[in-house]
């Protein structure tokens, strides 16, 4: 039987890890707007991508966020299936929504969330499902891994019921779409990490695109040599398509595009779409059963237990 | 040496934007308006005050005075909410300013710029010529685009002083009306000049004579959509 993991370590490790995704850009991230940039023709655009990377410098020097919208802050934990919290889940969610309200005091983050109707704000972005927490799990496991991510929400994602006779072409045609929409004017915020979630049901596809953009790191590929293939095409034909950042005719609108599967229905083709901004902020970090806690930059959302096709 | 802008003939094309840089004090002089060109690159020292979708909503359509205290100060209306919080002082700390999208205030800012005196609106995005020519022209205002976007650290770290906070209480921190003393705050672009030109119109003119070559192969999908357009070059906003 493992140690279980303290309710207060939960809680300082996301009180940190809020702190770290809001503040320091990720590396991977960051070489890759470097590199769009050295691509980029267009001269406006290459300023604003040159001012970001000062941007990101600030930051890190003056421990503040790099944008003040700091999104809707949220939550991916992973737990060893033989990890065991002291106070059982109840209390790692608890933990969660108490280091969340103290972030938001401390860093600060702007209080973003509000009931959608009355826009009732208790200014610490605690509220009804905020923020939110996805679960997964690993084998032969006793740590638990929790990562943080700050996520704009409002521009860049969009989602459609394909059919299978849209097939390859129709996935090409929503990608675009979507680019055209949201890169006119920078509205996306781009250079983005682009997510696509195909198949599933329709909030599968949704919630995959959105883990893909902000759970896998630039440089990474799907493990399915089509998938992977296709990410690359899509990536390509991104930065054909003429928008550079802010919107400015060039080159510089996709970082990357990371696309991520699951099993749909027979008659459908369901896929979503987010992107990942030039505020592409994550943070993750491993707590041990013997309570050494462990950051680092690399998610490693999508395991090959997360992604199995079998039974087991 | 900044050219005599009645000499200089406003950009066609992104490649004809000059990007001169331009230093504006507060309150900003209908003459330093006019001078400014699209893609001017313009750093803001003095104050100036946030104010989005919640002041909008008491001054414009509440009728509640906008405070007079901030006229007499600036005429620099910032799209934006802060990330401040409350110091045990009872003063408060903005570490960052990220702008928000400003094409949603459009309708309500006729009305804006006659009630509160603003003349130079900061945010993100910008407008279109239609909507500059329709309600920025007639008050003499002009729109400056915040750069990235996501400068938030840059733009906190020029932050000197938060001066007034109106309206926290019903508002909340995100939507409250902060008054700010700033220095070289920027870079902001020129987005829409005091004749309504756009400079996000010049790129989209550019963009679009390229979409018709990149939908190459791209066929219409099998099922449409209720109120999508079908045209390319059409903006969503």
């Amino acid at each position: 039987m493992s140690r279980p993991i303290p309710e207060k370590l939960v809680e300082d490790t996301a009180r940190e890890l809020m702190a770290r995704a809001a503040i320091d850009i990720p590396a991977d991230y960051r070489d890759g707007v470097r590199k769009a940039r050295e691509c980029e023709r267009n001269r406006i655009a290459r300023f604003v991508l040159a001012e970001m990377e000062r941007n990101w410098d600030i930051a890190t020097a003056d421990r503040r966020p790099m944008c003040a919208d700091t999104g809707l802050p949220r939550y991916y934990v992973r737990a060893g299936n033989e990890a065991v919290i002291e106070g059982g889940f109840v209390a790692l969610e608890r933990a969660l929504r108490k280091a969340t309200a103290d972030a938001t005091a401390s860093i600060p983050l702007r209080p973003n969330r509000v009931h959608p109707l009355t826009r009732r704000d208790h200014d610490n972005n605690v509220g009804v499902h905020a923020p939110e927490v996805t679960y997964a799990f690993e084998p032969r496991a006793d740590w638990i891994d929790i990562t943080a991510v700050h996520k704009g929400g409002l521009f860049g994602t969009d989602y459609r019921m394909l059919f299978p006779t849209d097939g390859v072409a129709g996935i090409r045609r929503f990608f675009v779409d979507t680019l055209v929409e949201f890169g006119k004017r920078g509205l996306a915020c781009q250079p983005a990490i682009v997510g696509l979630g195909l198949g599933g049901s329709k909030d599968t596809c949704v919630r995959l695109g959105k883990e893909a953009a902000c759970l896998r790191v630039v440089g990474s590929r799907n493990p399915e040599p089509a998938v992977a293939a296709l990410e690359e095409e899509l990536t390509a034909l991104g930065n054909y398509v003429g928008i550079g950042a802010m919107g400015f005719a060039g080159t510089s609108l996709v970082v990357a595009t990371h696309i991520e599967v699951a099993y749909t229905h027979t008659g459908g083709l369901p896929v979503g779409m987010h992107s990942f901004c030039l505020s592409s902020r994550r943070a993750t970090a491993r707590i041990h059963s013997d309570g050494r806690v462990e950051f680092r930059a690399d998610p490693m959302w999508f395991t090959d237990y997360y992604r199995r096709e079998g039974i087991e | 040496m900044r050219p005599d802008p009645g000499t200089v003939k406003p950009a066609e094309r992104l490649d004809d934007v000059r990007m001169d840089e331009v230093e504006l004090t507060t309150p900003v002089g209908s003459a330093d308006i006019g001078r400014l060109k699209l893609g001017d690159v313009v750093y803001i020292s003095g104050v100036l005050y946030t104010a989005r979708e919640g002041v909008y909503r008491k001054v414009v359509e509440q009728g509640v005075d906008f405070p007079a205290s901030v006229r007499a100060l600036t005429n620099v209306n910032f799209h934006c909410s802060p990330a401040a919080t409350g110091r045990p002082d009872g003063t408060y700390a903005v570490e960052a300013v990220t702008a928000t999208a400003s094409f949603r205030f459009g309708k309500s800012m006729s009305r804006w710029f006659e009630r509160s005196g603003a003349k130079v609106v900061v945010g993100k995005a910008g407008l279109t010529e239609l909507a500059y020519r329709e309600w920025f022209v007639p008050h003499g205002a002009v729109y400056l685009t915040t750069v990235g976007y996501g400068m938030g650290a840059a733009y906190g770290r020029c932050i000197t002083r938060v001066l007034d906070v109106h309206w926290l209480e019903a508002l909340g921190i995100a939507q409250a009306l902060w008054v700010l003393e700033v220095e070289r705050l920027g870079p902001f672009l020129v987005e829409g000049d005091r004749e309504g030109r756009s400079l996000f119109a010049l790129a989209n003119r550019e963009i679009n004579l390229r979409l018709e070559e990149v939908y190459r192969g791209l066929p219409p999908y099998a099922m449409g959509r209720f109120g999508e357009t079908t045209s390319r070059t059409d903006e969503i906003v």
